[in-house]
């Protein structure tokens, strides 16, 4: 294998992981602050990129050049307000009840996915990055690279440094950190849990629904892409340690590689290689890399 | 309480009453067995990844059954459709259902691989029935151990690539190709049938393999080999579409060569960077958009004007279509008479000759296989929309592509490992 090839199947594995930790790392938070497995991560993903597509396509047809943008801010708004509607309707009353929350984020990832194909049928779809971000640029030792997968990089990066402000540097982070460590102390202090875990919500579905309209914009958006991101996410943060920003991040790191590694070196079983990471670590570490032990 | 049971008991009494009626209208139906309906089952997907391309083949079956009144030979067709979703275990129990319990006398379909191979080996427990294919293309449901219970009019995987090997090989002047491929059995028989004739030209081919629903080939394009003069697509749906983008956003520039079921509507109606790699794409297949044909046009326009009907039919309807046509055309040879066992009436229909809705001529083999003719195609801009044109036929292509059966089940079934590459000796 040549360098340069190594070398763009590294960046390959690193833009992939970076998509990876957008959409994971809104899981990792509602997980982390609710304890919620939110198993309509996935769906969340979905709506953003179906909600993002409706809104760009019109703009994209009149040469609009922030259609795309707009695809963004829409996905994001409307995965957040999903989010938002589930947290307050379904899963803010069943609060600890870990099972019941997960059998009824399944049920609703169904009927998300039917509503989806009802609406906007079953046909591929894909967003087209604004000129800015489209195209190939030159990286020293792999040659001419699509520019949009060094962008998600830069939008990854951004999303981690952006997290790490919010839980360390605001109130809000500190009431989300405290919520995590204990919640009833936290309500005792006059903290609205409530509103807190509702505002944490809309902010990892957002999440999802940025990553949906990314992802979208790299690999076309079909139906199915939301068991798919829903699986990645839980390998993810599963690798990662549950709750952890710099976990999340590592996992993506990991997960990603492995699948670009794997596909280069022995394509059937490349997806082997992702679970074997995560029996490996589930076998040393069981709360992930970064987790804090029980 | 006591009204809830009693209601209970009302309705589980009015139920038992309705079963008896019914059985007793099926007991008495023999008396007038002169007149008695043909009962048609079929088996196509209207549920999973084929929805759309089962309810184009039912589309395709219900016109030419209208076509003929619902009536052959002063019997009525009674026709029952059923569904599966592209799994082998599913059209299985379908079919067992149609007859079992609705008695069909015979049954069109399925659409998908594995659902053929399923049962064509259901249809050789069967007596006095008989199976027509609808759409499903592995080559195996007729090759290896066939069944003389079923029929196949419509061509299988590796037929369909019958010609193109030569081509890239003789008039585009290629001499080493790389393939991409899915890493299952439909893409396994269009690289046989693609290599085959390639490699035999004095083409090298590389592979390149993929599971199916891969979305990012990132990698995999980094390991094209630069000495390639073009690259060989052999992916369907949402695979190829995820490739063709990234190949282009890649800056990929190769002419591109395409499987079967890679111009159809999903890659063409999609927009975006892959539909300039598109243009020009050569491929090769039993249709096309466009065909030059008395006989493809006439059916084109009576397919449109079925409800629902896309603007060009689909190769499911296609298949549905030849295989239909070719029972209905039976049965009225033999003035829709069913009787002893079949046997009269699939003697004369495995003796069909006749012009699928292509133009192509149609005959079955001793393993009741179709011979047609196989389309190449390139993809054109017409009305600014993207449409598939039949270029070259390649007349009457057999199973075996022109090989002896003996030389060419010695080539062993194809798969990752047995790609049909081999050197002319």
């Amino acid at each position: 294998m040549s360098l340069q090839l190594f070398l763009t199947i590294i960046l390959n594995g690193l833009t992939l992981a970076a998509l990876y930790f957008i959409v994971a790392s809104g899981f990792s938070l509602i997980f982390g602050l609710m304890r919620t497995v939110n198993m309509a991560h996935g769906s969340l993903y979905m709506v953003g990129a179906y909600i993002g597509y409706a809104l760009w396509e019109p703009l994209y047809d009149q040469d609009a050049w922030y259609a795309w943008y707009i695809g963004v801010l829409a996905g994001m708004a409307a995965a957040a307000a999903v989010g938002v509607v589930m947290q307050k309707t379904l899963l803010g009353w069943m609060q600890g009840q870990e099972l019941r929350q997960a059998l009824v984020t399944i049920g609703l990832s169904i009927i998300v996915a039917d509503q989806i194909l009802a609406g906007f049928g079953g046909n591929p779809r894909q967003f087209f990055a604004p000129d800015a971000i489209f195209g190939s640029s030159y990286v020293p030792g792999v040659g001419r690279y699509p520019t949009f997968r060094l962008f998600q990089i830069g939008v990854a990066v951004a999303v981690g440094i952006g997290l790490w402000l919010l839980l360390n540097r605001t109130k809000v982070g500190l009431m989300i950190r405290a919520g995590v460590d204990d919640r009833a102390m936290l309500s005792a202090c006059g903290v609205n849990v409530p509103v807190v875990n509702i505002v944490v919500f809309a902010l990892g579905a957002a999440l999802a629904g940025l990553g949906g309209v990314i992802g979208a914009t790299a690999q076309p958006l079909a139906q199915g892409v939301d068991g798919r991101f829903l699986l990645i996410s839980l390998v993810v943060v599963i690798v990662g340690g549950m709750g952890s920003i710099t976990g999340t991040a590592i996992g993506a790191i990991l997960v990603g590689l492995a699948e670009q590694v794997g596909q280069a070196l022995f394509p059937t079983y490349s997806v082997i290689l992702t679970f074997v990471i995560m029996v490996v670590v589930l076998a040393l570490r069981p709360q992930g890399i970064m987790g804090r032990a029980p | 309480m006591s009204i809830r049971l009693s209601r209970r008991y009302a309705l589980k009494g009015a139920g038992a009453l309705a079963v008896t009626a019914a059985a007793g209208a099926s007991l008495k139906s023999p008396a007038i067995a002169q007149n008695a309906p043909i009962r048609i089952g079929s088996v196509a997907t209207l549920e999973g990844p084929f929805a759309t391309g089962g309810q184009d083949g039912y589309r395709a079956m219900e016109m030419l059954f209208q076509a003929e009144n619902m009536t052959i030979g002063g019997r009525r067709i009674e026709w029952i459709r059923e569904s599966s979703n592209a799994q082998a275990d599913v059209a299985l129990a379908r079919a067992r259902k149609l007859i079992e319990q609705d008695n069909v006398d015979i049954i069109i379909g399925p659409l998908s691989g594995a659902e053929g191979i399923a049962m064509k080996d259901y249809s050789a427990t069967l007596t006095g029935k008989t199976i027509v294919n609808g759409s499903s293309g592995a080559a195996d449901t007729t090759l290896r151990n066939p069944s003389r219970n079923f029929f196949r009019f419509n061509t299988d995987g590796t037929q369909w690539m019958a010609g193109l090997g030569n081509y890239v090989r003789r008039t585009l002047n290629v001499s080493e190709v790389t393939v991409v491929a899915g890493d299952y059995a439909f893409p396994y028989a269009q690289v046989f049938g693609f290599s085959l004739e390639f490699c035999r030209a004095g083409g090298r081919a590389n592979y390149l393999w993929s599971p199916l629903g891969t979305t990012d080939f990132a990698s995999q394009i980094a390991q094209i080999p630069r000495s390639s003069g073009a690259l060989v697509v052999v992916h369907g749906g949402t695979d190829g579409l995820a490739f063709m983008t990234q190949y282009a956003q890649a800056g990929g520039n190769l002419p591109i060569i395409g499987g079967s079921i890679m111009a159809d509507q999903t890659m063409l109606s999609a927009r975006g960077p892959h539909r300039r790699l598109m243009v020009g794409m050569v491929a090769a297949g039993p249709m096309a958009d466009v065909i030059d044909d008395p006989n493809w046009t006439d059916f084109v326009a009576r397919y449109r004007r079925m409800p629902g009907a896309f603007p060009s039919p689909s190769i499911h309807a296609v298949n549905f279509a030849t295989n239909t046509m070719a029972v209905i055309r039976a049965l009225k040879e033999v003035n829709g008479d069913l009787s002893g066992n079949q046997a009269n009436f699939q003697r004369v229909l495995a003796a069909q000759k006749f012009k699928a809705p292509t133009g192509a001529d149609v005959s079955l083999d001793h393993n009741r296989q179709a011979i047609s003719d196989i389309f190449l195609t390139r993809i054109e801009e017409r009305n600014n929309q993207p449409m598939t044109v039949a270029f070259q036929r390649a007349t009457q292509i057999n199973q075996t592509l022109g090989t002896p059966e003996a030389a060419f089940l010695a080539l062993g079934a194809p798969s990752r490992t047995n790609t049909g590459c081999i050197a002319a000796s």
